[in-house]
This record gives C-alpha cells, sequence and structure tokens, in this order.
C-alpha cells in the first residue's frame, strides 16, 4: 500500500476519542502508523459504544441461559423459543445522545436500529416499545425534547406500520442534560429460520443493500461515548436522518429474500455502519474481507473511503450471499426499488482490506483488533447505604383524597395519553392489551396466544440503592408480564449510566448488574440481549443510574389474560402480598412529603416469585377478574387506576392488626398502608373473596380482602369520597396542559 | 365473490384488511380470500371489490396518497371504478381516492398537527349503500382512526352538495351522536369521517374498520361493513 504520507498527530488521535496507550496498542497491531481511514475504524471499533469496554467484565456476570434461549447476547438480538415452532426476537437499545442534540431525528433513527436488529435475524417486528426519561417538567428545554422525541418514535413507526404498544415516561432533574431515549423492539420468526451475522466460505459476496451511503451520522458511535458540555449543539451534523419508508421496504425485502436459501450472513449497518457490520461478520467467521469502495452506493460525488466507512447513513444492510445468488437477491431488492451492491467478497487473510481504484486505502487485522479490544476494570466505589425512613416517622397526610390526587396528577405517574395516542398501536390488528396497562399484548398472529411485553426501571430506588434498584426492575417486570397472566420468559437491558470513569459511576452500574444477575437467576429469567450507554453526562453531572428491563412472557390463551379494570359492582378486592408500608425513596415520599431519601422497598425474590406463581395460576383459572401490579404510589394508586379504568368505584377498608395485610405485627399507619410501595404485591378483584383467599392460605401468601367494588366514587380509610371525574381529571389533564403551555 | 387488496410498497394495513375481509367471506360464503395486488400491476384479474388499504403508500412525504394516484395499479383502479366497480378505501386508501378525484375532497394535517390513534365514534349516516347495509342509518360505531392528515376539507358549495346527495358515510360523534367539534378527533369539515361519490360505489373513510372486526380486539363494529359487502357483492 501507499505509505502513509505522515502518522497521525497527538490531537487527531485524541480527536478520535483514543487514549495515549489505545493508540500505543494500534501501533503495535500495525506494526507501522495507521493512516487517517485505520485510525478512524479502530476509534469507533473500540468507542465505549461498540466495545463495551468499561461494561464486559460486569455483563459476564448476568445468567444468559434457559430451557428456552435459542441465542443469548452477541447476536443482534437475543431469541428465545416460544412454541409452535416460532420465536421471539428482542433487544432494546439506547439512542439518548444524538435525541438530545436532535430530538425528532434521534428519537425516529433509535426506533429504525432496534427494528434492524430485529428483522436482521429473520424475525417480522410486531411491537415496539419505548422507555423515555426527561428532565424536569421545569426545564426550559424539556417540553421541546419530549414532542420532539415523541413525533419522531411516532413517525418512523407508524409508517414503517409496526405498533407501539407501551414503554415508559418519566421526568427529573437528574436529566435535564442528558435524556433517554431506549427503544425496544420485538419480533417473530420461524424457529428453524434464523439468520445471524457468521459469515462463512471464502470467495462468496458481500453485498451492500438498502440507502445510498451519505455523509450523515460519521463518528456518531464516538460522539455517543463522550460527556456533553457548552458544545454539543455543534454536534448536531453527527445525527443521523431516518427514513421509515426505505425501512418498511428494507423489512419486506429482506423477508422476502430470507424465505429463499441465498442469504448465508447478514448485518445491519448500525453503530459505526459499514465498518462494524462487515467487521463483526468476518471476525465470528474468522475470515478476512477485501471490499471494493467504489461500489459502494453513494448519495454525494467524491466521498473519501474514511466517509464510506465510518458514515452512519440508516436503512443499510450488508450480506454475504450463497455464490450465483446475487441475480435472484438482485431481483427482490430491484422489486423494491432498493440499491443493490455486490462490493466485495470473503476472503481467508483474516484482513480487511479496502480499495479505491484499484489501489489498497486501507489494511487491518481483524482477529487480533476484535480480540485487542480494550476491557477495563475500572475502579468503583459502592454507593453508600441511606439511611432508612420509617412510617411512623412521617405525619399522615392532611387529607388523603388530596394525596392520591396529586400523585395520579404527577408527572411520572399521570396518564401517558399524550404520548402512546400519537403512536399507531393497533396496526397489525394483533394488539389485544393496548398502552396503559401492566403490560401490553400482541396477539401471535394467527393464534389465539399473545406475547406480554414491558419495559420498567425505577431509577430513584437504584439511585438509593443500586443493587436493589437493579433487582426491583427485574421484579416488577416480572409482575408486570404476570398481572395479565402471562408466563415471564426473558428479558433484554438497557444499562444507561454516567461516566465510567468515575468510580461512584462505576459503582453504580456494578450494583445495578448485580442487582438484575441476582433477580434474573432466582425468577428464572435470563438476559438474551441488551445495550450499555454511558457517558450520560454534562459537565460532570450524571444521569441517575437506569438500568431499564424490557421484558417478554407468553399467553397461552387469550381468552384466559386479563386487565387492571374493574368488571363489575360488588365484586371483592383482595391484595395479594404483605404491607408493611415502606415508604422510604417512594414517589409518596417525593411528591407529597417533598424528600427525597430513604431506602428502596426490599426485594425478596423467593416472596416474590410466590406470590406471582398464585397471582398467574389465579388468572388462568379464571378465579379473578381483574389484576394490577402494586409498585409506584402503592395500593392507592393502583385502586385509582383500576377504578377509571373500569369506570367503576370502589369502597376500602382500613386494614387490621393481623389480617394478613400486615405482616402479622400491628398493621402499618393508613398512609404508609395506602402509599407504600412493598414489592410482590397485586390487587385482584373476585366475585367470591374465599377461593381465593384460601388458594392464597395454601400458596403461603399473605392475602386480604380489602374491599368491595361498585358505585362511581373511591372510598379510601380516612379521606373523603373521591369522584371517579375527579380522578380522571387529575390523571389526564397535567401532561396535555403541560405540552400546550 | 373475489376482491383485491391493492398494495402499495408503504401499505402497512394491507394484511390486516385481507384477514378482516376475508374472516366474512369466510363466515358468509364458506370460502374466498382477497387477492393481493402489486402496485405496479395494471392488469389483475377481474374483481367484484377492491380494496386501497391504509398506510404509507410511497412514504407520503410529498402529500398523501398524491404519488400513489398514479401508480400503474391505480389507473386502472379508476379505469374500473368509472364503470362502476365498488372500490373502499380505508385512511391512506381515502386519501388516494381524493388524489384520483374518485371521491371529492382533500386532505389537511390534523388541527392538532399531531398524529392520532385511538378510538372514536362515528355515527352511520345512511344505511342505503353496498357498504352501511348491515348498519342502521343514524347507528354509533365505535372503530379507531390513525392519521397524521386527516383533516377533510372541501369548498362549503362541494359539502353543502355532498349533503344534498346523500354522499355523507359516516361522521364524527360524541357518546349521544352528537357532531360536535369535541367529537372531532382531526378538524374535519362537518365532522366527515367517510364519504361515497355519487353513485355510491366508492367509499373512503378515515376510521379503519378493519382493526375493530374481532371481539378479540375489544370490539367488532366494523365487521358488519365487511360482512355486508360480501352479502350485496356476492
Amino acid at each position: 500500500m501507499k505509505p502513509n504520507e505522515r502518522a497521525p498527530t497527538p490531537e487527531i488521535v485524541t480527536e478520535h476519542g483514543l487514549s495515549a496507550a489505545e493508540y500505543d496498542l494500534i501501533l503495535d497491531l500495525m506494526g507501522r502508523a495507521p493512516n487517517l481511514l485505520e485510525l478512524g475504524i479502530f476509534s469507533v471499533m473500540w468507542s465505549e459504544h461498540c466495545s463495551y469496554k468499561s461494561s464486559k467484565k460486569w455483563l459476564k456476570t448476568l445468567p444468559t441461559e434457559g430451557p428456552r434461549v435459542i441465542h443469548g447476547p452477541g447476536e443482534n438480538a437475543g431469541v428465545i423459543d416460544i412454541g409452535d415452532g416460532l420465536a421471539a426476537v428482542f433487544k432494546m437499545e439506547s439512542h439518548n445522545h444524538p435525541s438530545f442534540i436532535e430530538p425528532y431525528q434521534g428519537a425516529a433513527t433509535g426506533v429504525g436500529g432496534i427494528l434492524r436488529d430485529v428483522f436482521t435475524m429473520g424475525a417480522r417486528p410486531v411491537a415496539n416499545l419505548n422507555a423515555l426519561r426527561f428532565g424536569d417538567p421545569a426545564h426550559p428545554k424539556t417540553r421541546h425534547l419530549l414532542a420532539g422525541v415523541v413525533a419522531g418514535i411516532g413517525g418512523y413507526g407508524n409508517c414503517v406500520g409496526v405498533p407501539t404498544v407501551g414503554g415508559e415516561v418519566n421526568f427529573d432533574p437528574g436529566y435535564d442534560g442528558n435524556i433517554l431515549v431506549n427503544a425496544m423492539t420485538v419480533g417473530i420468526a420461524p424457529k428453524d429460520r434464523i439468520f445471524t451475522s457468521e459469515a462463512s466460505g471464502v470467495g462468496n459476496p458481500i453485498v451492500y443493500v438498502g440507502s445510498k451511503t451519505g455523509r450523515d451520522g460519521i463518528h456518531g458511535a464516538t460522539m455517543a461515548s463522550a460527556e456533553f458540555d457548552e458544545e454539543t449543539d455543534e454536534k448536531r451534523p453527527t445525527v443521523q436522518v431516518g427514513d421509515p419508508f426505505t425501512e418498511k421496504l428494507l423489512i419486506e425485502a429482506c423477508l422476502e429474500l430470507m424465505a429463499t436459501d441465498a442469504i448465508v450472513a447478514i448485518q445491519d449497518m448500525g453503530a459505526a455502519g459499514l465498518t462494524c457490520s462487515t467487521f463483526e461478520m468476518a471476525s465470528k467467521g474468522g475470515l478476512g474481507v477485501e471490499l471494493d469502495l467504489d461500489r459502494v452506493p453513494c448519495r454525494e460525488e467524491g466521498m473519501t473511503p474514511y466517509e464510506m466507512m465510518l458514515s452512519e447513513s440508516q436503512e443499510r444492510m450488508v450480506m454475504v450471499l450463497q455464490p450465483g445468488k446475487e441475480t435472484l437477491a438482485r431481483a427482490v431488492f430491484e422489486k423494491w426499488d432498493l440499491d443493490f451492491a455486490v462490493i466485495g467478497r470473503l476472503t481467508d487473510t483474516g484482513r480487511m482490506v479496502l480499495k479505491l481504484n484499484g489501489e489498497v486505502v486501507g489494511d487491518l487485522p481483524i482477529d487480533p483488533l476484535a480480540e485487542a479490544s480494550p476491557e477495563y476494570d475500572r475502579p468503583w466505589a459502592a454507593t453508600p447505604k441511606p439511611a432508612d425512613v420509617t412510617p411512623e416517622s412521617l405525619a399522615p397526610p392532611e387529607d388523603t383524597a388530596q394525596a392520591l390526587l396529586r400523585l395520579l396528577g404527577a408527572p411520572d405517574l399521570c396518564s401517558k395519553r399524550w404520548v402512546w395516542e400519537q403512536y399507531d398501536h393497533m396496526v397489525m390488528a394483533d394488539t389485544v392489551g393496548r398502552p396503559g396497562g401492566d403490560a401490553a399484548l400482541v396477539r401471535i398472529h394467527g393464534s389465539e396466544r399473545a406475547l406480554a411485553i414491558t419495559t420498567d426501571c425505577t431509577p430513584r430506588y437504584c439511585q438509593a440503592s443500586p443493587r436493589a434498584g437493579g433487582a426491583q426492575a427485574v421484579a416488577e417486570a416480572w409482575r408486570n408480564l404476570t398481572a395479565v397472566g402471562a408466563q415471564p420468559l426473558a428479558v433484554t437491558d438497557n444499562l444507561n449510566f454516567g461516566n465510567p470513569e468515575r468510580p461512584e459511576i462505576m459503582g453504580q452500574l456494578v450494583g445495578c448488574v448485580e442487582g438484575i444477575a441476582e433477580a434474573c437467576r432466582a425468577l428464572d429469567f435470563p438476559v438474551v440481549s441488551g445495550n450499555v450507554s454511558l457517558y450520560n453526562e454534562t459537565n460532570g453531572k450524571g444521569i441517575p443510574p437506569t438500568p431499564v428491563i424490557g421484558a417478554v412472557g407468553l399467553v397461552d390463551d387469550i381468552s384466559r389474560a386479563t386487565d387492571l379494570a374493574f368488571k363489575a359492582a360488588g365484586e371483592a378486592i383482595i391484595l395479594v402480598g404483605e404491607t408493611r408500608g415502606h415508604l422510604g425513596a417512594s414517589i409518596y415520599l417525593r411528591e407529597v412529603v417533598g424528600r427525597r431519601e430513604g431506602a428502596p422497598p426490599p426485594v425478596d425474590l423467593a416472596i416474590e416469585r410466590r406470590n406471582g406463581d398464585l397471582v398467574r395460576g389465579l388468572i388462568r383459572d379464571g378465579r379473578v377478574s381483574a389484576c394490577h401490579d402494586l409498585s409506584d404510589g402503592g395500593v392507592a394508586l393502583a385502586l385509582a387506576e383500576m377504578a377509571l379504568a373500569g369506570r367503576l368505584g370502589a369502597a376500602i377498608e382500613a386494614p387490621q392488626a393481623k389480617n394478613g395485610a400486615g405482616n402479622g405485627a400491628a398493621a402499618p399507619p393508613i398512609h404508609a398502608w395506602l402509599f407504600g410501595e412493598d414489592q410482590g404485591r397485586y390487587l385482584v378483584t373476585a366475585r367470591e373473596a374465599e377461593p381465593v383467599l384460601e388458594a392464597a392460605r395454601q400458596a403461603g401468601v399473605a392475602a386480604a380482602r380489602i374491599g368491595v367494588t361498585g358505585g362511581d366514587v373511591l372510598t379510601l380509610p380516612g379521606g373523603r369520597p373521591i369522584s371517579l371525574g375527579e380522578i380522571e381529571a387529575a390523571h389526564e389533564s397535567w401532561l396535555p396542559a403541560y405540552m400546550n403551555g | 365473490m373475489k376482491a383485491a387488496v391493492i398494495v402499495f410498497p408503504g401499505s402497512n394495513c394491507d394484511r390486516d384488511v385481507q384477514v378482516a375481509l376475508g374472516q366474512s367471506m369466510r363466515a358468509l360464503r364458506g370460502k374466498g380470500e382477497p387477492a393481493m395486488v402489486w402496485h405496479k400491476e395494471a392488469d389483475f384479474e377481474k374483481v367484484d371489490l377492491i380494496v386501497l388499504p391504509g398506510g404509507f403508500a410511497y412514504g407520503d412525504y410529498l402529500r398523501c396518497g398524491a404519488m400513489a394516484a398514479h401508480s400503474p395499479a391505480m389507473r386502472e383502479v379508476v379505469r374500473r371504478a368509472k364503470k362502476g366497480v365498488p372500490v373502499l378505501g380505508i385512511c391512506n386508501g381515502f386519501q388516494v381516492l381524493t388524489e384520483t378525484g374518485l371521491l371529492p375532497g382533500a386532505f389537511l394535517p390534523n388541527a392538532s398537527l399531531k398524529f392520532v390513534c385511538r378510538d372514536v365514534h362515528i355515527r352511520v349516516e345512511t344505511s342505503q349503500s353496498l357498504f352501511t347495509s348491515r348498519y342502521e342509518t343514524g347507528q354509533r360505531l365505535r372503530i379507531p382512526v390513525a392519521h397524521h392528515d386527516g383533516n377533510y376539507v372541501a369548498d362549503e358549495d362541494e359539502l353543502d352538495r355532498l349533503e344534498e346527495r346523500g354522499q355523507i358515510a359516516f361522521r364524527y360523534c360524541g357518546k349521544n351522536g352528537e357532531t360536535d367539534a369535541e367529537a372531532n378527533p382531526n378538524g374535519a369539515a362537518r365532522n366527515i369521517a367517510g364519504v361515497f361519490n355519487e353513485e355510491k360505489t366508492v367509499l373512503g373513510m378515515m376510521p379503519h374498520p378493519e382493526r375493530l372486526a374481532d371481539p378479540a380486539l375489544s370490539g367488532s363494529d366494523g365487521r358488519p361493513l365487511f360482512d355486508g359487502l360480501v352479502e350485496a357483492l356476492s
């Protein structure tokens, strides 16, 4: 190859986000100084975003195996067996940094990217979810960011025709400078037709399909691996622009070709585009690649190899084809009016050789680069244990009804209708359980079975105690699936943290991963895919630790699933699980008392499992008519949501000591009983209470009848009756009013 | 009865309407499945009903349905519609029908400027058509909408003519059938949710009857529309 005119200067190395030590390693591997193209490739391949260098050590501790797991982490998405010859393929991925810089396109391309991860494996996407975190509603940027992100998610998902069925939206000043946009896609594929990125067959053609390559998104992965500062706005050109129509064509064309035997391996071009995709395919297959960059379809003339290799233009895929299948494949992509180009071939050299006009412009070793990818054991400091807050130390609210209305209208707990009505959540005509419930239910097309899907995380718990918070996120996801009658199967995780080079941040990551691992083990809930987003930090201030759990479960018979709406008057309301009235780190403490302190509720995974198994059995046997999991806001909030969903009131009785609702000792104060966030609990309704209580006794589960449905008011012990109209106004009005404000 | 669903590259409710119509065909006639016709085909078999499904025909980056109106399949649809072959356009299909001129009027972005996906109530303005024979005039249906550009517009004279000739098929309404602004999800003129051509052989509607034609999906008010078509066209 042509000798380098000059070696990169230390400034150029730094601009590429590489440390001096990493650069020395590059010199070692190459045996010479890299040229700018090669340096760019190293920089993206070794970026935090692509290499997981800070988190790898800890991710290895997660349980990833189980009888239903077909592909765990390491592929584009996780794959689990859901019976009937089918597999569910799913993953969650962040698009935090771009969404803060350019909310519409950042969020839209986040949806596009995660969709590609799923259909790359041969699955038709059937559901999208989004876990969103924004700053303080009073922060000047929050409204604009929320509006842009929601419009972007809708603009993309609605057009590709995949329903957006659920997710979360939370607010906290901790996200003022770094919002979180975590997108999840679930797809369904024939179990024996899963495609992976492992290349094979020396000489096989490498094919580029989809959109043309432009100059957008160059170094997006590197940008996503750095903190923000005052100059963040200047990074706007690194954000990609999405084209959902092309994505739709790409989905259909890929699935059409996947029905033939033409494809050996396939990989989407996501972060670090052509570089990362071809590198991974070759690396997994133990092969080399030779690319002829003249053949890459480009949007503009005169693009340099550096730009082509690092562009993050959207809606592009790379495939390795069986020899002789080019004509067949080309016909499919031309039918869908997509670009199709043979851009290279597999070699046995173990090197990536890049040519332009027949001249070698880059030549790098593949395995050594992948294997030498840095892995750090970063120093970490455990989060100090918070002091607990006892219920007795908190005075009861002056007005219980007012406290409940306050929570119902709090930004974190209010109805997110304003958001999900902008998402087409019904296209594909299989959405059995719509947004607003504990978990979305998406029917497996043409069957009576359904997937239950949810996302969960309570960052204030994670901040107070990362380990408990990590475990709680898993437990709540498991509980949400259980509450609709589903068998929880597996999870994907999206770990969002600040700068891992700070020991206290690294300590949050370590703690949360420990908690997740512990809970996933105890609940037989393996982690099959995931994503890590670090450096969510601005001017040295990191976000609250936010390990979002996306979870998938299975309902065998949709007529046996349930939802949270009260169904009929005169039914008994039964509280399942033990209520101690835990108010530490609760939303009541934050919103009503105005204090952010205390330890999160303890998570007892054995009890969680026992209680959940009981409730799931009751739902499947048709012995309960409605079910709702208890989380933020406790019993009171759950009752209000059930009443509102069913347009039916309820009268609740004060708990008595030793009635099973307490811990066998004295019952907690009323406000702690109403608003406490003890884990492992559900509210169910039944025409007859006794059979449910008897089943609970036999299972060794605490359960108590706490009231009866009926009327058009909700009456809580120690509070005035609240009309359904008041509940609805409090719950539904905050978000639209805020967005119009 | 034979039916065809025109599939544009960005159609995304094509399968949904095939399922809903096919369900009625099998229930009432024991067999049948609507054929899928690719947008590049100008020469498809003779059918008794043509359906234009929801979606984003060619991405709709220009004006919804503007490009689709000029596709090879649509030129053929227009030709057949003019000969009296019934055509049902749902959502994007309705937008395409106005772009071809088979139906009067046009669409603006929703008054909220936002995409809206939710169940709405619509009032059946007449049961005297191929499409609405299984409903009662004045009946209130619950059917979802999902669109960004559903704000139906036409000039006042045109709207008056539509009313006089009974060409308004459905109007957005409230719980008691009232057609006020509150019940209108997109700002459509006179709460119009669906329009016939003069002969009532072509219907365009923004709500998606195919999405609530199955009790498992929490409602089946859309089902009689498909049942009625199968009954009338077999």
